[in-house]
């Protein structure tokens, strides 16, 4: 094993620690799930690690869907097609729209017509944590912004508040548009808010995100932007990247190449 | 007291039946909704608040707008808003209760809502606004009641119902500007990321709820024959005049900041609202209904020699009520969510459905200040 990936385990060991907290509610399963204790060293120290992720958008190929389609099929996303009840966690949006306050006259029309990913920036200063009213989405010890299901009353602040439009709401029971079953992670009922969760489920158990793993392109890196070390961070330090809407202080942890 | 509103003549009985009929019908509408989830309304992924929200909006203003009587009869002594005053608080108290069933109906899970008091997050404004209303709802019923029933016995009101009275003068300022802040703190709805937008709001709901205000005096002189008299209705008409100026100011600087800076972000609800954007112009009709009607209106109320002419009055303030409930009650809530965060243009019609659940909650408040007044005015009227 090497070092990168022993220390990404370590990090994401942590997260067994607090998902026994703060996830109890949530994912009873995992909080449960025997975790290898040997590689921890301390207790989770809020603020201590940050999960990011980088998206080449170079590498990303064109019609290529793998990563959205693993993604809904393992976090059980149901489809309701592009219908206004649809529920995404994870999609190509065009250029302008990903980045709608970044410069567009005279954009090179290779940039003009790239599909960028989109997804839950899990922001270090969200405005949809600060907007819910129970905590029911809350900023976790390591930076990612989670839900708790059984907490959420359907009230959408978190929507209007999210700049990206990351959350999804179950106008409709869910459970029906779940083409096949999967036994990774809980279904959702109607009347709740979901987005993507930065696979924390994989990360208790020392797994990359779902999506990263499916990308056959390596157009997605995952890693720690505390660590200066991780290859996260020395990828965002030899390229040019951008944010998406950085004038509005979320301080999105997912970056993009262009 | 409450026995008053038992004992009715025929009309009454049949707007009371009416409202029970149109209260049913909302009723079964209400558990469609809870049965099939909130996909049976207009809202979707980019509208995720419609008409109920909308209409929450625009009835903490007319639940504030109580203070417009409330102010000058405690606090300026003026004689003239005795009558008035229990009108101020009941319609007051019947907003408020809408207030909460259109966010209840609006709630994805009702059955949670306890978890608003269960994990108070001071952080969430939300968690202010359900503290201010649910308060001011019960200042002003508990005032309301013990003056009136003081009233009753013919004995002084209680000592304590002052200092409740005052305090419920600040509360109603709270309760608009906790509203705006719902909507104004949220980064990139740039419709309401606006520091006017508490201002407007107060201006709007000061317009718009005294205007109610006159037209219940009319209604109940017509109804219950109980007049709350001329020259509090004159009073009245001035503020909501002026009320009105400072609205209409507001939404001009608006214009002005969006259209000046050139900022396309600041620009684009108010072109989809007023002017249309790529070819969706849903609401431009209703905008400028909205915004013709209420100038006219505020200029009918502005003179005085207009205004005192009663049938010239209730057509100005029907048509400032409209205006106020188009922009607030409709445009403002919807045209903040176009464009979407990701430059769409997605357009929001509400469902039969939606607009019976909708149709119901007015009957409720409806109800409620029907059996208020009623109350009200047979102590009033020692009958
Ligand atoms: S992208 Fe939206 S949902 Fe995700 S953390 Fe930021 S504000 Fe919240
Ligand atoms: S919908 Fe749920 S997560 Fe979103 S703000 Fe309301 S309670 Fe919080």
């Amino acid at each position: 094993m090497n070092q990168q990936r022993r220390d990404f385990l370590r990090k994401a060991g942590l997260g067994a620690l607090a998902g026994i907290g703060a996830a109890a509610g949530m994912l009873p399963l995992f909080a449960l799930e025997k975790t290898d204790m040997t590689v921890f060293t301390d207790k989770p120290v809020p603020g201590k690690v940050r999960w990011g992720m980088l998206v080449d958008t170079r590498k990303c190929r064109e019609g290529c869907n793998e990563c959205v389609v693993r993604c809904h099929h393992d976090h059980n996303v149901p489809d309701f097609g592009k219908s206004k009840n649809e529920v995404k966690w994870i999609w190509k949006s065009r250029y302008e729209e990903a980045f709608p306050t970044a410069s567009k006259q005279f954009q090179s029309p290779d940039v003009e017509n790239r599909n960028v990913l989109t997804l839950c920036n899990h922001c270090a200063e969200p405005p949809c944590t600060r907007a819910c009213p129970t905590e029911a989405t809350f900023r976790r010890w390591d930076g990612i912004v989670s839900m708790d299901y059984h907490r959420c009353i359907g009230c959408r602040f978190c929507m209007a508040a999210c700049p990206y439009g990351s959350r999804s709401f179950n106008w409709q029971d869910p459970r029906p548009a779940v083409k096949e079953l999967s036994a990774t992670y809980p279904t959702r009922e109607r009347g709740v808010v979901e987005k993507c969760n930065f696979c924390s489920e994989r990360l208790v158990k020392g797994q990359l995100p779902a999506c990263v793993e499916s990308c056959a392109g390596n157009a997605l890196t995952f890693g720690d932007l505390n660590d200066p070390g991780s290859e996260l961070r020395k990828m965002l330090a030899a390229n040019e990247t951008m944010q998406r809407k950085p004038e509005l202080g979320t301080l999105p942890s997912v970056f993009y190449i262009i | 007291m409450i026995e008053k509103a038992l004992k009715g003549s025929r009309g009454y009985w049949a707007w009371v039946a009416l409202l029970l009929v149109l209260i049913g019908l909302g009723i079964s509408a209400y558990a469609r909704q809870m049965s099939l989830g909130l996909g049976v309304t207009g809202m979707g992924r980019d509208i995720s608040w419609g008409v109920y929200i909308a209409q929450f909006t625009f009835l903490v203003g007319v639940a504030a707008s109580a203070v417009m009587v409330v102010l000058p009869y405690y606090l300026h002594n003026q004689k003239a808003f005795s009558k008035i005053v229990i009108v101020g608080e009941f319609l007051a108290v019947s907003a408020a209760l809408m207030c909460m069933l259109f966010i209840l109906a609006d709630m994805g899970r009702p059955d949670r809502v306890l978890n608003v008091l269960r994990y108070p997050s001071p952080h969430s404004m939300v968690f202010w606004d359900v503290m201010v209303l649910n308060g001011y709802l019960f200042i002003n019923l508990i005032s309301g009641w013990a003056v009136l029933g003081a009233e009753k016995k013919g004995v002084p009101p209680a000592p304590w119902t002052r200092p409740l009275i005052y305090l419920s003068i600040p509360w109603a300022f709270s309760i608009h500007t906790v509203t705006a802040f719902l909507f104004a703190g949220l980064p990139s709805r740039h419709l309401w990321l606006t520091a006017v937008l508490a201002p407007r709001f107060l201006a709007s709901a000061f317009a718009a709820g005294t205007a109610i205000l006159i037209l219940l005096t009319f209604i109940l002189r017509k109804v219950a024959s109980f007049d709350a008299g001329q020259e509090a209705r004159n009073k009245l008409a001035v503020l909501s005049a002026y009320a009105g100026v400072a609205n209409f100011f507001l939404l001009g600087t608006e214009f002005f900041t969006a259209f000046y800076s050139n900022v396309p972000q600041h620009k684009q609800s108010l072109q989809y609202l007023y002017f249309g954007l790529e070819g969706h112009a849903p609401f431009v009709p209703w905008m400028w209904l909205s915004l013709i009607m209420g100038l006219v209106s505020v200029g009918l109320l502005i003179s005085p020699s207009i205004r005192r002419q009663n049938s010239w009055l209730i057509a100005a303030c029907v048509g400032l009520v409209l205006s106020i409930w188009i922009d607030k009650g409709v445009g403002l809530v919807i045209g903040g969510f176009v464009p979407t965060p990701l430059e769409a243009i997605v357009d929001y019609v509400p469902t039969a459905t939606e607009l019976s659940v909708t149709l119901g909650i007015w009957s409720i408040g409806l109800l409620v200040l029907t059996v208020l007044l009623k109350t009200a005015i047979a102590v009033k009227t020692q009958e």
